[in-house]
């Protein structure tokens, strides 16, 4: 690992004043996915701006029929939060399924979503949530928030301070762990509310992506039954030594299909 | 960029400078001098390196030094009461035959005592093997670690710790 200025912030304004005047400064969340990045000198930022010590930024509220989770908030807060469990308990499921327990008593919802990692956990429920991401500039919806490959809307020194659920019907997300890293090879959340239902997938493509085929017929008959026979086409989709795209996409319509069977136990 | 460092370790004030990219498990090994915490993979997966920071379990090769400043830190070194007696995770780890090369022993107790304090002293086979996810061992199988852990809940609860 390369050498780095290190900053600890202790509010959110300040965190924005160090990075803004710095070209190559990186925020970091919990590390999680920064440090080792930094150890394989992926990344080579001059300034690093741990927000740690900024706690407005952590905590969990009930705002009417949206969850508000503060983007510091770990893994292991989510996992657990009674709120959580009340009001999407397929949020504290996934929550519970990231990494493991050491990971989770470091890892952040903030991180993860900023990080768009095409393997990460968060992003299907942000997209298959409709969530909304609020920064220290502006808000993003879920559908324009995910780009691409460690891609996302956010602009130059934009930080995520929280992110906010609407509660579903019913969801549940299903995954696909590689048995090795035990990242999601495909993960599917699925979420009805009222007559709406989205389907976002993470882990088969380059970033969290919808699958409207599947959401169209599930808002008609949402059973497994209703998309046994939608085909994912494999154009597209990661593929490497863990799995090929073709792969990827067959699993997409398992995980999906299990995740309605759990929505609807 | 060097930094003063303070922070609390198995109970005693320790400081030191350090860079920023100084890991706390090379803080624990390289300037404390306490080689007890291990670095297997490096690369966050395999857990020897698991330490508790203000009491819940973190790799510590995935965690700056200067991360902890002000923390409570407590390594391996920091569980036994004293020289002649151990704490009974350590102490059901020796009963049940559960470390071979004992290279993972130092993460896999540390994750162990987390779990069991995390499950309320209460755990069955499955919730411990689910919960071990992060911390691996090459040559126990892991069916002695499992052992070790489900007897030390009980003793861990009898002895207050």
């Amino acid at each position: 690992m390369y050498d780095f200025a290190y900053h600890r912030p202790k509010s959110l304004a300040d965190a924005a004043t160090v990075l803004k005047g710095k070209d190559e400064a990186r925020p970091m969340a919990g590390g999680m996915t920064l440090i080792p990045t930094l150890k394989q000198r992926l990344a080579r930022p001059t300034d690093v701006v741990d927000l740690g010590g900024v706690k407005e930024l952590a905590g969990i509220k009930v705002e009417g029929s949206n969850l508000v989770i503060g983007a510091m908030t770990k893994h292991v807060t989510v996992a657990t939060s009674a709120d959580v469990k009340r009001m999407i308990p397929a949020l504290a499921d996934l929550a519970g399924m990231i990494g493991d327990p050491a990971v989770r008593n470091r890892g952040t919802i903030g991180g993860s979503v900023a990080n768009s990692d095409p393997a990460a956990d968060y992003p299907a429920a942000v997209l298959g949530l409709n969530a909304t991401i609020t920064t220290n500039t502006g808000k993003h919806a879920a559908d324009s928030f995910f780009k691409g490959l460690f891609e996302t809307a956010l602009g130059e020194g934009e930080l995520i301070t929280s992110i906010s659920f609407p509660k579903p019907d019913k969801a549940a997300y299903m995954k696909f762990r590689n048995p090795a890293s035990r990242y999601a090879m495909v993960g599917v959340f699925v979420a009805k509310t009222g007559n709406t239902v989205r389907v976002a997938v993470t882990g088969a493509g380059p970033a969290a992506f919808r699958v409207k085929a599947m959401e169209d017929a599930l808002a008609k008959n949402f059973t497994s039954e209703a998309i046994k026979d939608i085909k994912i086409p494999a154009d597209g989709l990661n593929s490497d030594i863990h799995g090929s795209a073709e792969y990827r996409a067959h699993l997409v319509g398992v995980m999906a299909r299990r995740a309605v069977d759990a929505a609807n136990k | 960029m060097t930094i003063s460092v303070a922070m609390t370790v198995n109970g005693k004030p320790v400081s030191g400078k350090v860079e920023a990219r100084t890991l706390l498990v090379q803080f624990l090994r390289e300037h404390l001098g306490m080689t007890g915490t291990h670095v297997g993979c490096d690369t966050s997966q395999c857990g020897a390196c698991v330490v508790h920071v203000d009491g819940t379990s973190v790799k510590s090769c995935t965690m700056l030094a200067v991360q902890a400043e002000g923390a409570k830190v407590t390594t391996i070194e920091g569980l036994a009461a004293s020289a002649d007696k151990l704490h009974p995770m350590q102490e059901a780890f020796r009963d049940n035959h559960a470390l071979q090369c004992g290279f993972c022993t130092p993460g896999m107790v540390m994750s162990a005592i987390d779990m069991v304090k995390r499950h309320n002293y209460q755990l069955d086979e499955t919730t411990v093997r689910h919960e071990l996810e992060g911390n691996l061992c090459r040559c126990t199988g892991y069916h002695n670690i499992v052992k070790a852990i489900l007897a030390a809940a009980p003793a861990m609860k009898a002895a207050g710790v």
